[in-house]
């Protein structure tokens, strides 16, 4: 690890603070990507703002229409929230179908959201890389791209997003409260993941230097008949090959609204509102899912070796929104 | 001629920089000074509850945990497998639940909650039943991740009782065991989680 400072935040407004007077500055939470980046090189840090006993920051409310989730509450915690379990189980599903026990354990909201792409270029000095270091290449264009994104890849960066829980918040929508320096923000799931394009080093739209308060996620009729599935290389532990966060409101069996996000395939966390538009009216069945499905993936662009990922993102939609229509709404 | 307490490392810090035994001009370089200030940020005392034992050391803030333990309070139950989150060998309690060393650390746990390794198991009367049914399920062969195993079994029963075999082969998911002693650990943990554990 390059040396660095360590200081403990007391508050949020200490952390913000603190933050802003260095601009090679790291928030610390959970430390689970962090850490690890640090003992690569990726992360260089020349301060640590220790924001794990900020008070205030741990929570979970649940209300009708919205979930209030404190930046710092825990990945476990969160999984194993009653009435958030009851409310939206594609969240809850997507939380405990990532990492570990243990990493569950330490890992919060905040830090899930901001956690880095687990391509192997970004990871490996010896590689070109432009998130890790802008402008140097993409070692993952010419390399081995089997993990890599079918969906909104650029000739700059073509790497997923490897959250699980970022997939279900996107396919929820609702809004993430900052705080900066210069004040309060509020930024709208939708527009909080950035597409590569030409500067893929900027993943999201989150200010420098601004701390994650909390994330307000709508509850919509979806949330309740809802499924997130992950489908991986092995049964756990393990990143997302393609993943599926759905819900279904029904009127008996016609479909009355749909909610659709698919992580694993795609360079950030993508909902797709005409794929969810075009269930609207119809039979919940396997041909409406189909073509749902089809719609989703009608864009893709896999790479050398991913293109399995375009069949295996429809299949695994079409399951989950299987899933789902089997569920009591 | 080294100064008996300081490690090599210590040793190639000191003398990049020119400050030890007077080789050099120390203090003589502003520059130099502010880069060794920023090579190396100073030591700083933490303190840590580990098996109930108030424990305060020195060390530098880029010390995990995992380090900690093992090299600063000799504690070498906790194994170093990957370093970096993916094995579980490493697994310890803090504040009674599972987590991984190697990703934390120490200086983040300064006086902070009770920390639990594997050498905090064992009772005045031998070891704790989750070690004798390891013992006794053949939940090892080279032993080497069972410390890890055992802390995260304890760490999956303390959450609650699993319901079946999968519930635990899901809730140790997070331990990889290179010599494949699964059946094992899952026989073991089972025999156990009836009853429950401390
Ligand atoms: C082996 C392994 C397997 C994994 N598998 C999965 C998986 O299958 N699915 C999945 O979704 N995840 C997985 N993860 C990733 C894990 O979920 C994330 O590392 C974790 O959620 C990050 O949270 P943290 O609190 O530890 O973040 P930290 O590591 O502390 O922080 C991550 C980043 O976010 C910033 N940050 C943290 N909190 C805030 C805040 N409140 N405001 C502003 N900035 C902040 C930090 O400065 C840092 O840049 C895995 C990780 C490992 C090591
Ligand atoms: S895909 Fe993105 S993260 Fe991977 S090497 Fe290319 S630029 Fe880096
Ligand atoms: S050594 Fe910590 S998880 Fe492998
Ligand atoms: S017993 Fe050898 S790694 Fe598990």
């Amino acid at each position: 690890m390059t040396p660095f400072d360590y200081v403990r935040a007391g508050s949020m407004r200490e952390a913000v603070e603190l933050r802003s007077r260095s601009p090679n500055a790291a928030f610390l939470a959970g430390g689970t990507t962090l850490t690890d980046l640090m003992k690569g090189g990726v992360e260089k840090p020349s301060l640590l703002v220790d924001i794990r006993r900020v008070p205030d920051l741990d929570y979970i409310n649940v209300s009708s229409g919205k979930a209030s989730l404190g930046a710092l509450t825990k990945n476990s915690d969160l999984a194993t929230d009653p009435a958030l379990m009851k409310a939206a189980p594609m969240l809850t599903q997507a939380i405990a179908a990532g990492a570990s026990p243990q990493i569950r354990n330490m890992a919060t909201l905040g830090g899930n959201l901001l956690q880095r792409t687990r391509c192997p270029y970004f990871r490996n000095q010896a590689f070109a890389c432009n998130k890790r270091s802008p402008g140097s290449g993409c070692a993952a264009l010419t390399g081995y791209d089997r993990g890599h994104a079918v969906l909104e890849g650029s000739s700059q960066c073509v790497a997923t997003h490897p959250s699980d829980l970022a997939v279900a918040l996107v396919a929820l929508g609702g809004e993430i409260q900052a705080e900066h320096i210069s004040g309060q923000r509020n930024i709208p799931l939708s527009e909080f993941f950035r597409p590569p394009g030409e500067t893929p080093w900027i993943e999201t739209s989150l200010q420098r230097g601004a701390l994650i308060v909390f994330v307000e996620t709508d509850l919509p009729p979806e949330a309740r008949r809802s499924v997130y599935l992950k489908v991986r290389d092995r049964a756990s532990y393990e990143f997302a090959l393609a993943s599926a966060a759905v819900g279904l409101h029904q009127d008996g069996s016609r479909i009355i609204g749909a909610r659709i996000a698919l992580g694993g395939i795609a360079t950030r966390p993508l909902r797709f509102a005409t794929a969810e538009a075009s269930l609207i009216g119809r039979t919940a069945d396997e041909a409406a899912f189909r073509d749902a499905a089809a719609i989703a993936l009608g864009e893709a662009r896999p790479g050398r070796e991913n293109g399995f990922k375009v069949e295996l993102a429809k299949r695994t939609l079409v399951k989950a929104l299987k899933l789902a229509s089997e569920l009591q709404q | 001629m080294t100064p008996p307490d300081l490690s090599r490392r210590d040793l190639i810090y000191l003398t990049a920089s020119g400050g030890l035994l007077g080789l050099g001009a120390p203090g003589s370089n502003a520059e130099a000074e502010s880069q060794q200030a920023q090579a190396r940020p100073e030591k700083r005392s933490v303190e840590l509850t580990v098996n109930g034992e108030r424990r305060e050391f020195q060390i530098a803030p880029s010390v995990t945990l995992l380090d900690a333990l093992r090299e600063h309070l000799e504690l070498t139950g906790t194994k170093k497998g990957c370093d970096h989150g993916q094995c579980g060998s490493c697994t310890v309690l803090v504040g009674g639940r599972r987590v991984l060393a190697c990703l934390i650390l120490a200086i983040s746990e300064h006086q902070g909650e009770p920390i639990e390794t594997i050498e905090g198991l064992a009772r005045d009367d031998g070891v704790h039943p989750l070690q004798a049914a390891f013992v006794a399920h053949d939940a090892l062969q080279c032993g080497y991740c069972t410390p890890g195993q055992i802390m995260s079994a304890i760490g999956l029963l303390r959450e609650g009782r699993p319901a079946d075999d999968d519930a635990i082969r899901e809730g140790m998911a997070g331990n990889i065991c290179r010599c494949g002693a699964y059946e094992g650990i899952v026989a073991a943990i089972r025999s156990i989680s009836a009853g429950g554990v401390e």
